[in-house]
């Protein structure tokens, strides 16, 4: 889009109408919003030097600065759909060759198992910079294949990989619905053709699916018990993050149904990874990366007796749930 | 020798981002802490094992105090046989501007502090090359980009980065961009990328007292209505 005719052209209220973000870039810059009939230029040339120099501006980069956010911001986040993830193993802690090579896909949810401080979240970190054979691990991730650039990790910085874990927490001051609409809004939904309100109803909906106790929309998210935060993080994970890849570090299973929330990522197309100690999360995926000595020490693919013997691992977590269950509705526990 | 200059405000994670970029630099790091009161990050530099030297502005502008001092730096830096030079200085009313055009600038910020601190950051971020969001580890990956995007609103022009101070994740990006950075043997004639809040007024020279006639030089009334 030729922003910079647009801006020339158009007045401020228009621009505003037709780009609701850009009324943020006016706020941002201070500029006064008292003759929105008026082009840009035009209320610029109302302002003296002094103003300019006041608030960190210049009179002559306005213009194009309002170009640059108005194509950062509209720009589609397309650029990040990839088809596959390689892993190429290095060296671990103590030089020996990882002899390790595995592919993931969209939709593939992978485990990572071992002790801790085995080097499991290096694995992730390696995973979340692209490492070029240049981080102390000298493993190659290639992307759709191919080896990837410093400019593309770069400009995927922070957008390839979405993460949760049992520390993470909200921090804004905002309902559920204020907190999804703000999210969605920073994607650019509410902007030309993107509906805000489908986003944040599926988002929520699901959120609710997830968690073991029901929230409202008027909920503050910072009053959210510890399931229904995770429900409806990861929601928000399925649903509005750009990011392909997901990383899941040990969830607690309390008051939210992780089972169906790892389902939900990975039918969202997510290439979801998850570090754990949990016998259930690991079977249920289809292969997991076991690490020892900092380095990757095996890939397993989950194999028939695995999944035969998750019934009965699922029996016994049943009948945990229970008891979990019992204890807070004030029951006694019956001989098991 | 190569320099970068690292800002942001109080508090935000600007020594814990510098001590995890020190250990992925190759060769001698060496750290200039442009602070006002005090400090308490000389031990902090100590214990890495990295030489620091610490400056006070006092009752100076902070700003303006970096900006006469910077040369000063460069040149401690090279007597040291530094490989790389950071300074790092606190902003504290925001509209500070410690960039240097050429010189490769980070501006470090806390994705606890607030939603609308990015568009409050005036040149310190605007002005950056590099945007590193800290303790993003306990926020919600939802405010981890709703932040970003705030920062990209600000800027849309630098990297931003997740740098996590305490594990250090993250920073190896930062040490890659840092490794990129210009080497410079002076600063002199070089300028900085914005201005200095400005004001030599009374109130510069030590007048405490309240009232229009105690009010010379420069200053800016409000108009109330």
């Amino acid at each position: 889009m030729d922003f910079d005719r647009l801006i020339e052209k158009r007045s401020i209220a228009q621009l505003m109408e037709e780009f609701p973000i850009s009324g943020d870039f006016f706020r941002n810059a201070n500029i006064p919003l008292t003759d929105t009939h008026k082009t840009l230029q035009e209320v610029l040339s109302t302002l003296d030097d002094e103003w300019f120099y006041e608030f960190g501006q210049n009179r002559f980069e306005v213009h194009n600065q309002l170009v640059d956010f108005l194509q950062d911001m509209t720009a589609s986040e397309n650029a990040q759909a990839i088809k596959s993830l390689t892993v190429i193993g290095g060296k671990n802690k103590r030089g020996e060759d990882e002899n390790a090579r595995f592919t993931l896909m969209p939709g593939d949810v992978v485990s990572v198992v071992g002790p801790t401080g085995s080097g499991k979240s290096r694995l992730l970190a390696d995973i979340e910079c692209l490492a070029q054979g240049d981080t102390p691990t000298r493993r190659h991730i290639l992307v759709d294949g191919q080896p990837v650039t410093d400019d593309v990790r770069f400009a995927l910085g922070g957008k390839l990989v979405a993460q949760l874990s049992q520390n993470m927490n909200f921090v804004m001051d905002l309902t559920v619905q204020e907190f999804l609409e703000m999210h969605a809004g920073s994607l650019g939904a509410g902007q030309g053709p993107l509906p805000m309100a489908g986003v944040v109803n599926a988002c929520f909906e699901k959120a609710n699916s997830l968690a073991g106790e029901k929230f409202t929309p008027g909920t503050k998210v910072t009053m959210l018990s510890g399931g229904q935060s995770r429900a409806l993080m990861i929601a928000d994970c399925a649903y509005m993050s750009q990011s392909p890849i997901v990383l899941i570090d040990e969830i607690e299973n309390a008051g939210v149904d992780r089972r169906k929330a790892i389902d939900l990522l990975a039918r969202r197309e997510k290439i979801v990874l998850i570090s754990t100690h949990d016998p259930l999360l690991a079977l249920g995926a289809t292969h997991r990366i076991v690490i020892k000595h900092g380095g990757i020490y095996r890939v397993l693919t989950t194999s028939p007796e695995e999944k035969s013997s998750m019934k009965e691992l699922e029996r016994v977590d049943a009948m945990l749930a229970d008891a979990r269950r019992k204890l807070r509705s004030g029951e006694r526990i019956a001989s098991l | 020798m190569r320099m970068i200059t690292v800002a942001g405000p109080p508090s935000s994670g600007k020594t814990s981002v510098i001590l995890k970029l020190a250990q992925l630099l190759d060769g001698q790091v060496g750290v200039v802490k442009f602070d006002c009161l005090t400090s308490f990050d000389r031990e902090r530099y100590d214990e890495a094992g990295i030489p620091v030297f610490v400056g006070y502005s006092g009752k100076f502008c902070p700003d303006h105090f970096f900006v006469n001092n910077i040369e000063g730096a460069v040149q401690w830096g090279i007597r040291r046989g530094f490989d790389t030079l950071i300074t790092e200085s606190a902003g504290l009313c925001n509209r500070c501007s410690p960039h240097i055009k050429g010189i490769l600038s980070v501006c470090v910020v806390d994705a606890l502090s607030g939603i609308h601190t990015p568009r409050k950051i005036g040149p310190m971020l605007k002005m950056a090359d590099v945007a590193v969001i800290t303790k993003g580890d306990i926020v919600s990956q939802a405010e981890r980009e709703v932040f970003a995007w705030g920062v990209r609103q600000a800027n849309s022009k630098a990297q931003i980065l997740f740098v996590n101070g305490i594990t250090g994740q993250g920073a190896f990006m930062l040490a890659k961009k840092a490794a990129q950075a210009r080497e410079i043997t002076t600063l002199t004639d070089n300028t900085l990328r914005f201005t200095t809040p400005a004001a030599a007024c009374a109130y510069c020279t030590g007048e405490t007292r309240i009232g229009e006639a105690y009010q010379m030089g420069m200053m800016r009334k409000l108009e109330y209505d």
